[in-house]
């Protein structure tokens, strides 16, 4: 289909336009951390880095960064041996209850963060009756995040066919050395595509986590909640924003060039 | 005008092939299905499959997609559950058994090997899973690499290699193991026409220098002619033929085979009638048509039957040409004679001919 030139005009500017709304706001804030001005004024005067070292020494801002890679890095763990053995199940074999087992898995990430964590709240405290802490965050984070690796596996089986799995038992490995040595090496773009994402929603996520955070855990978007109307926190909370942004960017993107270059799987 | 025939295609028997020869003294068939059955939801893939496969027999399976010969295939190698009936490799019940457990190695259609290890270690892979050490495995997957005329390829990666040399590697990884049994699903399927020709003589070779049991999967019948002992022609999950490839070509029991075994001259039930004196399903191969002009009136010799037709079209196949006859009875027939090298001994679309064959030729089917 060939475009006309006044179309493709048009359709460029509506392009840039949608683009610029999202990603400008986030290049002030970029800016405004290196801003002087305590109030943020525009356009800034000069550079500083001020800010910066004022966030590297606030405890809190440091306490959050950590608990937040923690919650991440265990959720995301936990996310791929699940998400990884479900997505087998579900594509390799067949049993009652299949499909509705499908569905519950990939629902956490449809249902709305309040809801997921009200309920979780209720859930830990009410009839379990654990406090909230880490692990509570890291459980509650745990089920949006399986759904990731879960996706990126299922597809991964289904395009890759049982045929390779099929010879490797042909030439006599028992379930275990076939996944061992055939399924696990095809999956490997697989799983690092599905732990990245898995890895980037958990290090934003602030819904589920302010219901299932306690016992002074607080994650990074708790904190920056929690600083951005203190007027004397504000630059720090820019800066805090700019580290978030890196560590959700950055495995977003590696995510998508592992699974746009992995070769064919035959 | 003379007319020879184009000699039968294909099937050269071999040396009183078949099912007892090549036995290694054991009474054990190789491969024994009894009652065989399997269900995909409503649908009977196989629907009652009994069949005897002697050790070292070069065995066909022959059918058009669908008809059930490769689930038959990957039944015997366990990759599918009987519905029931019973699969006995060499005498042991395995209808249960998973495919590590069965003495059986595949040669995939799609050759399915390891994207991720280089050729060696894909043909060293069997070896590997039943814990040799590497430098014994690496030999041996040498070895069969040579074998496989791919000595000089292990460090590869399969992506780097041709059809051709993908097919031979998918072949080492099976030999190495030494397997009584070895299965091939459409092997040669994916290779062009002048690499199957070659691969075809290897691997009737191989088969013969190994002495062990091939079943092959196959939709070319003229494949399955050239390579096979015997041959199971396949139709709706049955075996409809089972015999040496002459057999089949020469004597097929139904108009099923008959047509799906080469080309064919069917007559029903009112044509065999008038033309035979007999009420049932006939056939006559086109090699065994001969033609000659129409002024051609001698009377017919003992057993010959002559029939005044008119070339409705003449194909120029270069070893010989196929003729499209109408009889003036309305019966469409064709033909195949064998050039003569001169051009006017070709027949023109609008000729009329006499054609002539032996009553002997006719084949009756069931």
């Amino acid at each position: 289909m060939t475009l006309s030139t006044t179309t493709k005009r048009i359709l460029a500017v509506i392009t840039f336009g949608v683009l610029g709304l999202i990603y400008l706001p986030l290049l002030v804030v970029v800016a405004n951390s290196v801003n002087p001005s305590q109030s943020m004024t525009w356009p800034p005067r000069g550079v500083t880095f001020e800010w910066w070292e004022r966030a590297a020494q606030s405890a809190g801002a440091r306490e959050a960064l950590v608990t937040s890679l923690q919650v991440a890095a265990i959720a995301t763990g936990i996310a791929l041996v699940l998400g990884t053995l479900l997505a087998i199940a579900l594509q390799r074999y067949s049993f009652f209850g299949k499909h509705s087992v499908n569905l519950l898995v990939i629902l956490p990430i449809a249902l709305p963060g309040v809801v997921t964590g009200i309920a979780l709240n209720n859930g830990f405290r009410g009839i379990l009756g654990i406090d909230l802490s880490l692990w509570t965050i890291v459980i509650a984070h745990a089920t949006f995040c399986i759904v990731t690796v879960f996706n990126n596996v299922q597809a991964r089986l289904r395009r890759m066919g049982t045929s390779l799995e099929d010879a490797s038992a042909d030439l006599g490995a028992g379930v275990f050395t076939t996944f061992r040595l055939i399924t696990l090496p095809q999956l490997r773009s697989a799983l690092l595509a599905g732990g990245m994402l898995a890895f980037a929603l958990s290090f934003d996520e602030i819904i589920v986590t302010t219901f299932t955070a306690g016992g002074g855990a607080n994650t990074l978007p708790i904190w920056i909640l929690n600083n951005m109307f203190r007027p004397n926190q504000a630059p720090v909370v820019n800066v805090v924003a700019v580290v978030l942004i890196l560590f959700s960017i950055v495995p977003v993107w590696l995510a998508q060039r592992l699974s746009a270059d992995v070769e064919p799987a035959r | 005008m003379t007319h020879a025939t184009i000699p039968t295609p294909g099937p050269t028997p071999g040396p009183a092939s078949g099912t007892s020869t090549t036995s290694t003294g054991t009474s054990q068939p190789a491969i024994r299905l009894r009652g065989l059955v399997k269900h995909f939801g409503d649908v009977a893939a196989v629907d009652g499959v009994d069949l005897d496969i002697a050790d070292g027999e070069f065995f066909s399976m022959l059918g058009p997609s669908g008809s059930g010969k490769t689930t038959v295939l990957r039944l015997i190698a366990g990759f599918e559950t009987a519905t029931a009936g019973t699969v006995e490799l060499g005498g042991t019940d395995v209808t249960r058994s998973a495919p590590f457990e069965r003495d059986v190695h595949t040669v995939f259609q799609d050759y399915a090997l390891f994207p991720h290890m280089s050729v060696l270690d894909n043909v060293a892979y069997g070896l590997r899973v039943r814990g040799l050490g590497k430098k014994e495995r690496r030999e041996r997957a040498q070895h069969a690499l040579d074998t496989v005329q791919l000595g000089h390829l292990g460090a590869r990666r399969p992506t780097q290699l041709s059809g051709g040399q993908r097919q031979r590697v998918a072949l080492a990884r099976a030999i190495v193991l030494e397997p009584r049994v070895l299965l091939l699903d459409e092997p040669l399927g994916a290779l062009d026409l002048k690499l199957r020709e070659q691969m075809q003589v290897e691997l009737k070779q191989l088969q013969r220098s190994l002495g062990i049991t091939f079943v092959f999967v196959t939709h070319d019948q003229e494949e399955a002619l050239t390579l096979s002992d015997r041959i199971a022609v396949f139709d709706a999950g049955r075996i409809q033929q089972l015999g040496s490839p002459r057999e089949i070509y020469e004597n097929p029991t139904s108009a099923y085979v008959a047509g799906f075994v080469g080309t064919t001259n069917l007559f029903d039930s009112a044509t065999s009638a008038r033309l035979l004196g007999v009420s049932a399903e006939h056939a006559v191969r086109p090699e065994r048509l001969r033609l000659s002009a129409a002024s051609d009136t001698r009377a017919p010799t003992e057993g010959e039957i002559r029939l005044g037709a008119v070339v409705t079209e003449t194909i120029y196949l270069g070893a010989g040409n196929r003729v499209h006859l109408r009889t003036d009875d309305g019966i469409e027939l064709v033909a195949l004679e064998q050039s003569t090298g001169s051009l006017d001994s070709a027949e023109h679309r609008g000729d009329h001919v006499t054609v002539r064959f032996a009553r002997a030729d006719v084949v009756a089917l069931t």
